[in-house]
């Protein structure tokens, strides 16, 4: 009894319908997927045609087609990047053999714990956000949010992929597993801490996909790199779509910065109080919003000094970002790395072996990363003639992972008392007020072509229609 | 690095280097006349009575052939050619040139051969008579307390000793610390002062102290020794007037990646470090009366099987130690099995009949003991039932395959009367009762479904399998656990499959191969044993041994 069209309901390039494994292991988990999404899903949305865009194949073509479908009905497809023939190791002990095409004994339980490890944020976002589809600024940016949400559903479709065609029964009950895990919920909480927060507001949202998922960005691109050839065209695949949420967070930020500063300028004020009066998010809440969504991110690297760090790379399950591009011997032995202790209330340098620092190695690139978005926001003040810079926060502040967890720095990476802390901490986190004003200013807007007051409508649409094009129907 | 020869476990009397077999009605003798230049490997001399592993290849055939051979024989004497010279144990100059992984290997298959002494004294009827005509030190002591019974010469030098500790810095490792305690009952105060001295005990006092059942003047010794002989057989059932069955040599064929047996085959895949034992079920008819069994001899299938299968299981423990997993595997008809279970079972208590179940308990107990990963698979075509489920309860993981749609095709195993307890482990328990902690209700549970075809779902629901994928699971599942497997720790994963294995209660065998044996392989591994200064390393060169005198 099969209950799957497979190649019509499920667009894949993975031969899917000819595969028993994969066939068998789906029709287990597809309807407890539907009802996971019915249950976890954007809530009170099963019923709302939405314009989305599907992946359908992996060429050009056929990776975004566009077309208004209900969510519950979408086609997550399973896809991974062509094959790269005779593609060899290209990082640690094994470098120079052939990639894997199936999963070493050796590494199965390394390769399952960095794939559940992943595959558990793509439904954990998706959860944090459930509710912000009630208070949308926007059909558009409603329907950004919902085409958030099913890729990332398709990506933890990716992820289960990988469990059920290369991990058996183990793979079978790991994708159970992370349909059953709840984001936020005490006893049964999402594997990372910072997919256990909530998403309470639009900025908040905003943030969360301009940074949070760019901490997915490198990870895919860790991922990408892996020996394990599955998990490197899966990911690769999964890079496509990452971008778009960056440009949903980079943009959306963007937009309500354009907005502020609109307003500053049409009342020539840059006081907070009066700013907020007019209906608009200041900027220096906004840097606050920065300030933490930077620091929890961060934090998703992990410990700066990390064996585990160590034994991926080596054992090539997880390169470096853009493994490739660096000119070295790809194996790192011997080689160090300068990773931020905090000695006798001081920050200094201290050198550890590269290996170990790996984690260290892909937040500093991620850093590297986002600060150039900052900078495009930037930019839009400048071009309002203001005079305030966004900036990201010392790399200390604010952190509970690693050797710099709970130490207590200003934002620009002033070793401060806890007197201090507690005194200033408000100017520079996100407040109860701050999130109880920001939290006043939501609420649906649901006509075509309407934004809410506080951000501004985007340049152009998506797939070319108009800003004032009939994202979502409701019904 | 050259590849040192195989070591055969193959050999019989007419090419016999060290001992001499000699019959005499129901008392065989087994006389130590050790040919010094008889090493098995080059770089020391066997003088003195002391032995290597050849040496004890050729005392393992010898006993089979007693057994086997020489149904009419009801005690076994053993004793020396050599003047005033008994044994003097293992060979220390061999033991000092030899790798750890050698000694330990020797250490086991010279364990296993004195506890197959007191397995043939408990279950066969043999008795065995250690007459100590001579120095008896070390090994040669602990070969003598596998006998039922130590009768020394009493000509006021001939001693018993234990001086492993004193001179060399190492355990008497053969069972004698256990066998002294376990078997003998020295009290443990006078087994201190026996252990730490090197001349060892001679005379009355070493009847006082346990450490021999009597002693006997030179003038007297050999006829106290017949006359102790005959008096020890007689409870024994060995017929007086049964043929014997000749130990013909095993059909083999050894290539460089393959043992092939008539009913064994082992394939060993070097890149993946794995060995595939095939076992093959009985084919064809066979034997159900104890005359046609008799005129089978070594052809009668479960005998020739035993053979195989431990010279299969001691020339890979010996010859191919990197191979770390060994896939265990059958192919046959479960019922051909069953109908052989039966037959073993109706006539257990014809001499040649017992033997041969005696052999296959020894032979499985091999596999209990061999410092390798053991994986079952469960596959069309196999016969995993009674006597060969032994083989899957044996291991330390069994996969069972499920073919939910097509249940003709589906492996089942059967539980059988065999596997109650005709093969107890050295635990004294069965395969079962070890899987189960000897619980009834696990054991009702199994007992109730004796004799009935079991599919993976059934077996793994009664607990006698480890795992039930099904055929589209079954190749990553069992390739990456063996995988896994091959990956870790060799040396940790000994450790931790002995233990596994040889849970619940422990006895005097168990005793000797956990303990005594895991204490000996510390000390071998010690610099105190063998490091430049070590006890091990300056014996017989003049060299006093450098402790660091740390205790640990
Ligand atoms: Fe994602
Ligand atoms: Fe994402």
């Amino acid at each position: 009894m099969s209950a799957i069209d497979y190649s019509e309901k499920i667009p894949n390039n993975v031969d899917l319908g000819e595969d028993r494994t994969l066939k068998r292991a789906l029709e287990q988990w597809q309807p407890h997927y539907l009802d996971w999404w019915n249950d976890m899903g954007p809530d009170g949305s099963h019923n709302l045609d939405v314009y989305l865009r599907t992946a359908v194949s992996v060429d050009p073509a056929g990776w975004a087609q566009f077309g208004h479908v209900k969510m519950p009905d979408y086609r997550w497809g399973i896809f991974l990047n062509p094959a790269e023939k005779d593609r060899k190791i290209h990082f640690g002990e094994h470098k120079g053999a052939d990639v894997w095409q199936d999963v070493p004994g050796e590494y199965r339980a390394n390769l399952r714990r960095i794939i559940v490890t992943q595959g558990d944020t793509e439904p954990a976002s998706v959860e944090q956000q459930r509710h912000l589809g009630r208070t949308a600024p926007s059909l558009y940016d409603l329907r950004n949010l919902f085409q958030v949400n099913v890729e990332e559903g398709r990506h933890l479709w990716a992820m289960v992929y990988l469990l059920h065609k290369y991990f058996g029964r183990d793979g079978r009950e790991e994708g159970e597993a992370l349909l059953e895990r709840r984001s936020g919920q005490q006893d049964n909480p999402r594997i990372l801490q910072a997919f256990n927060e909530e998403t309470p507001d639009w900025l908040s949202f905003f943030m969360f996909t301009y940074f949070t998922d760019r901490d997915g960005k490198f990870q895919l691109c860790a991922l990408a790199e892996s020996s394990f050839d599955p998990l490197a065209r899966t990911t690769r695949f999964m890079l496509t779509e990452e971008a778009h949420h960056m440009f949903v967070g980079e943009s959306g930020v963007s937009r309500v910065i354009q907005r502020t500063c609109q307003v500053m300028r049409e009342l020539k004020t840059d006081d907070p109080a009066q700013l907020r009066a007019a209906g608009v998010i200041d900027l220096p809440t906004i840097q606050r919003y920065l300030n933490f969504h930077f620091s929890v991110t961060i934090d998703l690297f992990g410990a700066d000094e990390s064996s585990n760090a160590a034994t991926f790379y080596s054992t090539g399950l997880k390169g470096r970002f853009e493994e490739s591009k660096r000119d070295d011997d790809h194996v790192l032995k011997g080689a160090g790395y300068k990773v931020l202790q905090l000695r006798d209330g001081r920050l200094v340098e201290a050198e550890v072996p590269m290996l170990n620092a790996l984690n260290e190695v892909l937040r500093d690139d991620y850093i590297k990363d986002s600060i150039a978005g900052i900078e495009r926001w930037n930019k839009v003040i400048e071009k309002a003639g203001i005079a305030f810079r966004l900036r990201a926060p010392h790399k200390a502040f604010h952190r509970s992972i690693g050797t710099l967890a709970g130490a207590k720095l200003s934002p620009d990476g002033r070793v401060v008392s806890e007197a201090e802390w507690a005194a200033k901490v408000d100017q520079w986190l996100p407040s109860a007020s701050d999130r109880a004003f920001v939290a006043s200013l939501m609420g649906r807007v649901a006509e075509p072509g309407k934004f809410a007051n506080w951000i501004a409508p985007p340049a152009m649409g998506i797939n070319r229609q108009p800003v004032d094009f009939e994202y979502v129907r409701f019904n | 690095m050259s590849h040192p020869p195989r070591v055969d476990y193959q050999t019989n009397p007419s090419i016999y280097r060290h001992w001499k077999l000699s019959f005499d009605g129901p008392v065989a003798t087994l006389t130590a006349d050790f040919d010094e230049d008889g090493g098995l490997r080059p770089g020391y001399k066997l003088k003195l009575n002391s032995y290597d592993l050849g040496v004890d290849i050729e005392l393992n055939d010898a006993v089979n052939r007693i057994r086997f051979e020489h149904p009419e024989v009801r005690t076994v004497v053993l004793t020396s050619a050599k003047d005033r010279v008994f044994c003097s144990g293992a060979n220390i100059f061999m033991l000092g040139v030899s790798s750890h992984a050698w000694k330990v290997n020797f250490c086991k298959f010279t364990n296993e051969t004195r506890n197959g002494l007191e397995d043939s004294s408990k279950f066969g009827g043999l008795k065995f008579l250690a007459a100590v005509n001579g120095v008896c030190a070390g090994g040669g002591y602990e070969l003598a307390l596998a006998c039922d019974e130590i009768i020394l010469v009493d000509d006021r030098s001939s001693a018993v000793s234990l001086p492993e500790v004193p001179l060399l810095g190492v355990l008497p490792g053969t069972g004698g610390l256990t066998r002294l305690t376990d078997k003998r009952h020295v009290r443990h105060d006078l087994a201190d002062i026996f252990c730490t001295t090197t001349e060892g005990v001679r005379g009355q006092k070493a009847k006082a102290w346990g450490l021999v059942d009597d002693i006997a003047k030179p003038a007297e010794f050999a006829a106290r020794i017949r006359q102790r002989a005959l008096e020890l057989g007689a409870g024994s059932d060995r017929p007086a007037g049964a043929r014997g069955v000749a130990l013909t040599p095993i059909r083999r064929r050894i290539e460089d990646d393959a043992l092939r047996y008539a009913n064994v085959t082992v394939e060993i895949d070097r890149a993946k470090r794995v060995a595939i034992f095939t076992v093959k079920g009985p084919q064809g008819p066979q034997p159900s009366g104890v005359a046609d069994i008799e005129a089978a001899g070594a052809e009668w299938y479960p005998l020739a099987l035993a053979r195989e299968l431990e010279d299969a299981i001691l020339s890979m423990r010996t010859n191919e130690l990197d191979i770390g997993v060994w896939v265990i595997k059958t192919d046959g008809e479960a019922e051909a099995v069953l109908a052989m279970d039966e037959t073993l079972l109706a006539h257990q208590d014809h001499w040649l009949v017992r033997e041969t179940i005696g052999y296959l308990r020894r032979t499985l107990s091999r596999f209990d003991l061999s410092s390798r990963s053991l994986f079952a698979l469960i596959e069309p075509g196999s016969c995993f039932a009674g006597s060969f489920l032994e083989l899957a309860l044996a291991c330390d993981r069994s996969y069972h395959l499920a073919l939910p749609d097509d249940e003709a095709r589906a492996p089942k195993v059967i539980v059988g009367e065999a596997n109650f307890g005709l093969y107890p482990m050295a635990t004294g328990q069965s395969r079962l009762q070890r899987r189960f902690y000897g619980e009834q209700s696990p054991l009702d549970a199994v007992r109730a479904k004796a004799g009935r075809p079991l599919d993976a779902d059934a077996a793994f629901a009664l607990g006698l399998v480890t795992s039930n994928p099904d055929d589209i699971d079954w190749p990553d599942e069992t390739r990456i656990a063996i995988e896994e497997r091959l990956a870790m720790s060799p040396d940790a994963l000994t450790g931790m499959e002995a233990n596994l294995r040889f849970n619940g209660q422990e006895n005097m065998i168990t005793r000797i191969f956990g303990r005594l044996s895991a204490w000996q392989n510390w000390i071998f591994q010690r610099p105190n044993a063998v490091g430049e200064k070590g006890a091990l390393k300056v014996y017989g060169k003049g060299d006093k041994a450098a402790f660091d005198w740390n205790r640990v």
